[in-house]
Parts: C-alpha cells; sequence; structure tokens
C-alpha cells in the first residue's frame, strides 16, 4: 500500500523526482515485495480501479523468485508464452503430464482418474468440475499431492548440471597430453587451485583436505553457476532462481551438515558434549549451546545463501518494477542505471556467496576433523 | 509464506542431482585437474631444484677449475725455480770445475817447471862437474910441466867459465 501512496504523489511527474524521492519510492518498493502476495494485492486508488488488471510489483518480484511449473518467458497480447515442463506426481502411483495441459491454471487435469488444479503454483487434488474449497485465510483446504515435477527450478538446474559438467570435463580434457592448461582450463585452474590452497587447506589442514575437496569444489563452482543463470534474463536462467530457493540451499547445507558430523572425531564430540577447559558448573550449559550449533551452522548457511539470492533478485525486479508503477518510460532513466549497478553488485554477490558458502563449509569440517591439541 | 517452505519435489531433485554432478565431476573432472595441477606442481619444484642443483654443479666446476688453476700457475711457478736452481747449480758447478781445473793445470805447470828445473840444475851440475874434472885434468897436466903455465891456465879456465 506504501507503493501505492507513494505513486499518487509522484504520478507522471517522475521525471524530476529528486533523488531523496527515488530512494523512498525504491525502499517502499522493496517492502512491498517483502509483503507476501495476498496482502499486497488490494487497493483503495480510484485511478488504477478502473484497470482490468493492476500492476503489481509484489507479484511480480515473487512469481520471479518463486519456483513455477512452467517456464514463463513473457506475456504477449494477453496470452502467456512459456515453456510446458514435466509435472510428475505421486498420488497412489506416478502421474506424468505436460504442465500446458493446466493451459496456465485455466484448466482441470484428468490423469489416472484423478483431478488436480494449479492454484498459486501448487497442485490441488480436485474433482472433474476443479472445485477449490477455502480456509478463512484464503488458503485452498484440498489434498495435495507429492509434487515431484520437473518445476522451472529442477530444469535451470539440469542446464546448469550440464554446463557445468561440459567446463570441467572440457577443462579436464585440455589437460591431457601436456600438464598445461588450455582454453577454459586456464581460466578454471586459478579458482580450482583457490579452493584447494585458500579453502581446503587453510580450514581443513594439509593432512585431510584431500577427501572434502571433491565436494567443496562442486559446492563452490554448484552455487556460483547457479548465482550467475540466475541474473540472466532468457533460459537457462529467466526467472529461475534456483541458489535464490530455500530447498536448494537446505540441501547444500544438509550436505555440509552429514560431512561435519559423519567425519567428526572424538574431539569434535568431546567439545561438543564436555567442553574441556572450562568449570564442571558451565560444562552442562556449554553442551546445550554447542549441541544447537550443530544445527544452527548448516541453517544459517542455508538462510545466508538463499536470502542473499533472494534479496538480490528481489531489488532488480523492484527497480525494474518502478517504471511500471510511475506508467511512465522515464522512470527508466532513474531505474535502468540502479538496476545496471545492482545487477553488477549481484555479479559479485554471485561470486561471493559461493565462497562463503564453500569456506564456512570448509571451516566447519575443519572443525570437526583437526586434531586438538590437548590442554 | 511459500518463499521459506521447501518443497519436497525440489529437494529431491537437487539431491539426486548434486550427488551425480558430485560423483560425475570428481571422476571427471577434479580428479584429472587436480592430478595434471599437482604433477606440474611438482615438476616446476624438482625443474627448480634440478635448477638450484646445477647452479651449485656450476659453481663447483668454476671452483675446481680455479682451483686448477691455481695448481697450475704455482707448479709453473715451482719448475721456473727449479730451473732456476738448476742452471745456478750447473754455472756454479762449472764454474768450479773450471777453477779445479785450471788449479790443477798451474799446479801441473808448475811442477813440470819445478822439474825441468831440477833436470836443468842437474845437467849444469853434471857439466859443471865434467867441466871441473877436464880442467882438474888439464890443470894436472900443466901442473907437471910449468907451473906458471899451469896457473895462467887456471885462470883462463875459470874466465871461460864465467863466460859461460
Amino acid at each position: 500500500m506504501h507503493g501505492n501512496f507513494e505513486v499518487d504523489q509522484c504520478g507522471l511527474k517522475a521525471m524530476c523526482m529528486s533523488v531523496q524521492k527515488t530512494v523512498k519510492v525504491l525502499l517502499a518498493a522493496i517492502m512491498l515485495a517483502l509483503v507476501p502476495n495476498t496482502g499486497a494485492a488490494a487497493t483503495s486508488d480510484p485511478a488504477n480501479a478502473s484497470e482490468e488488471k493492476e500492476f503489481n510489483p509484489a507479484e511480480l518480484a515473487m512469481e520471479h523468485v518463486l519456483d513455477a511449473h512452467e517456464w514463463h518467458l513473457a506475456d504477449y497480447s494477453g496470452h502467456s508464452v512459456s515453456i510446458p515442463l514435466p509435472i510428475i506426481l505421486w498420488d497412489n502411483g506416478l502421474k506424468v503430464f505436460m504442465s500446458s495441459a493446466f493451459d496456465h491454471g485455466h484448466s482441470v487435469v484428468e490423469s489416472g482418474g484423478s483431478h488436480y488444479v494449479i492454484e498459486h503454483e501448487t497442485i490441488y487434488k480436485t474433482d472433474a468440475g476443479g472445485t477449490l474449497t477455502y480456509d478463512e485465510a484464503g488458503h485452498p483446504t484440498n489434498e495435495k499431492p507429492l509434487d515431484f515435477s520437473i518445476t522451472k527450478n529442477v530444469a535451470s538446474m539440469f542446464l546448469s548440471v550440464l554446463l557445468l559438467l561440459g567446463i570441467f570435463i572440457g577443462a579436464a580434457r585440455s589437460y591431457s597430453g601436456a600438464n598445461v592448461p588450455r582454453g577454459i582450463a586456464s581460466f578454471m585452474e586459478p579458482l580450482i587451485v583457490f579452493v584447494r590452497d585458500d579453502i581446503a587447506k587453510n580450514n581443513i589442514g594439509e593432512a585431510k583436505y584431500r577427501k572434502f575437496l571433491p565436494y567443496l569444489l562442486t559446492v563452490f563452482f554448484f552455487i556460483w553457476i547457479n548465482n550467475l543463470i540466475g541474473l540472466l534474463p532468457i533460459p537457462p536462467g529467466g526467472g529461475a532462481n534456483v541458489t535464490g530457493n530455500i530447498a536448494v540451499t537446505m540441501v547444500l547445507a544438509i550436505f555440509t551438515f552429514i560431512l561435519t558430523n559423519i567425519y567428526g572425531n572424538k574431539d569434535y564430540w568431546k567439545h561438543i558434549f564436555w567442553m574441556p577447559g572450562v568449570p564442571v558448573a558451565v560444562k552442562p550449559l556449554l553442551a546445550i549451546v554447542e549441541f544447537l550449533g550443530i544445527f544452527t551452522k548448516p541453517f544459517a548457511l542455508m538462510i545466508r545463501l538463499f536470502a542473499n539470492i533472494t534479496a538480490g533478485h528481489i531489488i532488480i525486479l523492484s527497480l525494474i518494477s518502478l517504471i511500471f508503477i510511475f506508467e511512465t518510460e522515464w522512470a527508466s532513466i532513474a531505474s535502468v542505471p540502479f538496476v545496471i549497478f545492482m545487477s553488477c553488485i549481484e555479479l559479485l554477490v554471485a561470486l561471493l556467496q559461493a565462497y562463503i558458502f564453500t569456506l564456512l563449509s570448509a571451516l566447519f569440517i575443519g572443525l570437526a576433523v583437526q586434531e586438538h591439541e590437548h590442554h | 509464506m511459500d518463499l521459506v517452505t521447501p518443497g519436497i519435489g525440489l529437494i529431491f531433485w537437487s539431491t539426486i542431482t548434486f550427488i551425480l554432478l558430485l560423483w560425475l565431476l570428481k571422476r571427471f573432472a577434479w580428479k584429472p585437474i587436480l592430478g595434471a595441477v599437482k604433477s606440474r606442481e611438482e615438476s616446476i619444484k624438482n625443474a627448480l631444484s634440478a635448477a638450484e642443483d646445477a647452479k651449485k654443479e656450476m659453481q663447483n666446476l668454476t671452483a675446481d677449475s680455479e682451483k686448477l688453476l691455481k695448481e697450475a700457475r704455482a707448479e709453473r711457478e715451482a719448475m721456473l725455480k727449479e730451473a732456476r736452481e738448476i742452471r745456478e747449480k750447473i754455472v756454479a758447478d762449472a764454474k768450479e770445475r773450471a777453477e779445479a781445473e785450471g788449479d790443477k793445470m798451474i799446479k801441473q805447470a808448475q811442477a813440470t817447471i819445478e822439474s825441468e828445473k831440477k833436470a836443468a840444475v842437474a845437467d849444469i851440475k853434471s857439466q859443471v862437474a865434467e867441466l871441473s874434472v877436464a880442467i882438474a885434468e888439464k890443470v894436472i897436466k900443466e901442473k907437471f910441466s910449468d907451473k906458471a903455465k899451469q896457473l895462467e891456465l887456471v885462470d883462463t879456465m875459470l874466465g871461460e867459465v864465467k863466460l859461460n
């Protein structure tokens, strides 16, 4: 609602708005974007009420940040242009069909004797008429089948895997014969050596880093490439937001969690449950804190990557939305440079977050496997 | 809140995808790349230490050759010195021998002179004796004839002797 208030104030005079106002609008747009979809949709603005479909930047941002069952590319004269993706459901048996069957959420799909509808990218089981019953908060109460669909993010992730395999197997090939990197390998090798020397060796130690190096390298490049793909406006990016999805960051954090606790040695567990070198009375207290730490560390990994990437996407989308909020192309004079600036920052963030995730993973693993000097 | 609710499908696919990616990259990318990088680092290390060794060897060689040169110089010096000594000795020897020879020759000459002298003296002595005997004979002859004449004869004869 704040966004709409600002729109009223500025109106078509967007050209002459002050920097201060720009910042205010920017903040408002970001706030708007962070409000859940349903809340921001309502409006009391009489000027826009006449329009058939009001532009909602929050909805736009959410649409781009969240996962989807089809790869939406553009809207053209009222029609969605999108790549259909396979829907895979487990509902007393495997049901597979293409997302185009939903006709962008307008149709009920019959598969294996059951009927399904899609609303807000969630698939519900329904009857032949597509009836949905809602609770007080406006959420459907219909049964939800287990959804293993190849969504936009899954598809983008698959493409990123192909890209990663192409780059690195290609790089590995270029070493055959002479031991000298050629082509892409000469670009990737310093990064690989950086991960090896400055992340793995420094944090895990000379003796044990080798075992964890493949994981750290894979995590680093997986996150980095997916962060970069997320910035692309066209497939394999184009709204896909793999590393800004909490399911993906959760899986990555769980891998670090598993590695840390499987390879944690006696000292690691001793430092958690019976911390040496502190008074006995403090030991149980520390044990509780340290035990929680086992989970909070990967939890922080999960949240950090998810929040950073999602926030970056939302900021860029909000800045672009300014043009549509002001309903004038002149807003692009302010908005486009900001978007370019933010995109440059996001390029840095893409690498930085990959580095931080890998570094902290190495640090946690290092703490778990290191040999403590006995105090 | 869809944003912070992890979906089961994406969890499933990202787990499978990541494990597969990890396995594939480990097997086909990280292993050969890290192997190549490591072997290159080792070969660089080896090359550097080989260069270091070569440098040391070079230094040793230079030191050796310098030593050899010094030795050669010393030897030459020694030889020259020896040669000089030998020369001096030869000269000295020759001198000594010449002196000795000279002395010997002088001595021989002196001895010859002495013996010649002796022979001459002996000859004179024998001649004087003969002469004396001949004078004595004549004197004796004269004495028996004329005393005055005998004396005159002796005088004449003595005068003759003096002339000799």
